[in-house]
């Protein structure tokens, strides 16, 4: 896993997912506490270039450090 | 040894003897030697001056300093403690102590600059929005003055509230032989501000109002009950009792010792506090007193709706309440004494 | 290889911004700036009036709420009292520039060393979107339900062109949270601003151009868009001024 996701913080306002340069964010059919559908990382598409933590607002991701120096 | 000194300057070298470590401000008549004074000496002992861009800047500078546990001070008059009211409901608001000094002028709007004590409901009644107290000392010389600095920061720092030293425009002009208090050590409270979070603070949208409500009422009556400060003379056996403060108090004594070797029963009060009001003053009037007489230096008569308030509270009694207000100045010793027997001949009606 | 990034502890919690707003992101890069300038237990923040009061709920440091535009006159009375400990100014435009524009100017002039970080969202965000210095022209807000009639209301602001223009501060650029790039970018001039206040440079400002899509009625990416395509040109981007380390 390359990218940790709070979800209980997601307010779907979808800029990570128009950012993500490899579309590996989606939005989950479940509701957080505040109501909102929270994002979700295919961590297969995912190539962990940050750019979903440089653009959320809210503090929802945590890229990792990569495991063995993979990518 | 009792030096002349004006009554700004005094104030001011006092406030840094009381370790004040921050002055900002604007120039305002008869306020400016306290700045001027300041705007030199505070460098000399470490501390600094801002000469802010407007009234509204320089409370809200002290509102900064104070903040990091600093003894800050502003000083006005008329019109600019106006614009200082913002802050001084912040700093209220935020508990944080400070000194504001008026040196009181008279007039609304941008008013003149005759001595006057017309802005005394905005001072002891809260002036700013919301819902504060200041403590609010009225010295009637520039020893009194100088003496109430230091106590000035001992009280605000103890109640965590900001105290104004209300003061008239003529005890700032004036020169009198003064004995400056000693130099304390400056102090940062430990509640100041360092850069590390040591002295945690919820925010603004996290506060309850309701709790507060029961901490800040408690805060005001033990200010109430321990903090009362007045002068007084001749009570136990007047027929009539003056209360007069600041610079009219002086004078009203003298008219009070002067109606008494004249035989007239009169008595004085001089609150030095005027918030909180030294209600505990009327405890000593003889309980058969005729009637209760302001001297004041504004046009409306403001100081006689406390004094009306507290006859009733602790006198019990229907008495009639006069005010005398001479506008501005300080009121002549022979001024009063013309119009108490004007009072006494009907020719002056009650106010309440 | 990915590096770790994440969120500082000073601001890892929940934040009351609405959906997509920029605020969350400006203070994700000041707090990232003073953590890894060493600075993120040496910081005192005077939070102005607006949106950006609600920096105050989620911020751990020193943080003190200013009366509306009045920032720059409380940081001037922090900094000189604690001369060692970075002050940093959070405010909106409708605070710094609306209301506060005497105490903000006279911050700049004077060349306190503070750091002055306003985020221009070309409205005033919190009380529902009315007009503010920045508007653009014909820009609708609630107060110019017809679009701004510059004729009336005079023309949008540049403030950090007019502070590096007229008076001597050590650094002053405007950035924007409209695009992974900008965002870097912007953190650059946050992290030069702090270091010109550690360096004891005098008054440094940084202008954020930041989306307020609830009260432009955008999605937001599309508010976003709005920065890129329409703002930008007015409003641009980059360093104005830059002392490079001169003490004054």
């Amino acid at each position: 896993m390359k990218v940790t996701v709070k979800s209980a913080r997601c307010k779907e306002c979808g800029l990570c997912y128009s950012f993500c340069p490899k579309g590996a964010i989606s939005f989950s059919q479940d509701t957080n506490a505040s109501g909102y559908h929270p994002v979700m990382v295919d961590d297969e598409k995912c190539i962990g270039c940050g750019t979903c933590y440089i653009t959320c607002p809210d503090g929802v991701f945590h890229v990792l450090k990569s495991e063995r120096g993979v990518l | 040894m009792a030096e002349m000194m004006k009554g700004n300057v005094a104030i001011a070298e006092a406030a840094v003897r009381a370790g004040v470590r921050f002055y900002a401000g604007y120039p305002i008549t008869p306020s400016s030697e306290i700045m001027e004074y300041l705007s030199w000496r505070l460098s000399e002992v470490g501390g600094s001056f801002v000469q802010a861009e407007s009234e509204l800047a320089g409370i809200n500078m002290v509102f900064g300093a104070s903040s990091c546990g600093v003894r800050a001070m502003t000083a006005s008059s008329g019109p600019g403690i106006s614009l200082k009211q913002e802050g001084i409901s912040a700093l209220s608001d935020e508990e944080l102590p400070a000194l504001v000094i008026n040196m009181v002028r008279y007039g609304n709007g941008l008013g003149t600059l005759f001595s006057s004590q017309c802005d005394y409901h905005r001072e002891t009644h809260g002036g700013g929005h919301g819902d504060y107290r200041c403590i609010v000392l009225s010295p009637s010389s520039i020893q009194e003055a100088v003496d109430l600095i230091p106590t000035a920061y001992e009280l605000g720092e103890k109640y965590r509230v900001v105290v104004v030293l209300m003061s008239e425009g003529a005890l700032g002009q004036m020169m009198e032989p003064v004995e400056l208090p000693e130099f304390l050590e400056p102090k940062k409270n430990y509640w100041g501000f360092d850069g590390k979070y040591s002295y945690k603070k919820i925010g603004i949208f996290d506060r309850d109002s309701m709790k507060e409500a029961v901490e800040l009422n408690k805060k005001y009556a033990e200010i109430k009950e321990k903090e009362q400060r007045w002068e007084s003379e001749g009570l136990e056996d007047a027929d009539y009792v003056f209360v007069a403060y600041g610079l009219p108090g002086r004078s009203t004594l003298g008219a009070v010792r002067s109606l008494r070797d004249q035989g007239y029963k009169v008595g004085l009060i001089r609150p030095i506090t005027t918030w909180p009001f030294p209600e505990n003053a009327f405890r000593e009037v003889n309980p058969k007193v005729k009637a209760m007489i302001t001297v004041e230096a504004n046009a409306t008569g403001q100081l006689v709706d406390d004094v009306a308030l507290y006859t009733k509270k602790i006198l019990k009694s229907d008495i009639p309440v006069y005010a005398l207000p001479f506008v501005y100045g300080v009121p002549p010793m022979k001024e009063i004494q013309n119009k108490f027997r004007q009072i006494l001949a009907d020719e002056i009606k009650e106010v309440y | 290889m990915p590096a770790e990034r994440k969120v500082p502890e000073m601001i890892d919690r929940p934040m009351s911004f609405c959906p997509g707003c920029g605020h969350g992101i400006i203070i994700r890069l000041i707090c990232e700036c003073l953590e890894e300038l060493g600075q993120d237990q040496n910081v005192i923040f005077p939070i102005g009036v607006g949106c950006s009061s609600n920096l105050g709920g989620g911020l751990v440091a020193d943080r003190l709420h200013c009366l509306h535009g009045r920032a720059g006159a409380v940081a001037t009375g922090i900094k000189r009292v604690n001369p060692d400990n970075l002050v940093i100014t959070y405010q909106g435009d409708g605070d710094a520039y609306s209301i506060g524009i005497a105490e903000t100017t006279n911050a700049a002039y004077r060349n306190e060393n503070i750091t002055v970080i306003t985020v221009n969202n070309t409205n005033f965000g919190m009380t529902g979107g009315q007009m503010s210095l920045t508007t653009m022209e014909g820009q609708k807000t609630s107060t110019t339900v017809h679009g701004r009639d510059c004729s009336v209301t005079g023309f949008p602001i540049r403030f950090p062109e007019l502070v590096a223009s007229q008076f001597h501060p050590a650094y002053v650029a405007r950035g924007s949270v409209s695009s992974p790039a900008n965002i870097k970018k912007t953190k650059g001039y946050i992290k030069k601003a702090l270091q010109a206040q550690i360096n004891r440079e005098g008054y440094s400002m940084v202008e954020v151009m930041s989306p307020c899509p609830v009260n432009w009625g955008m999605k937001p990416i599309q508010a976003m868009e709005r920065i890129n395509n329409d703002l930008i040109s007015y409003y641009p981007l980059g360093e104005f001024t830059e002392k490079g380390g001169e003490t004054r």
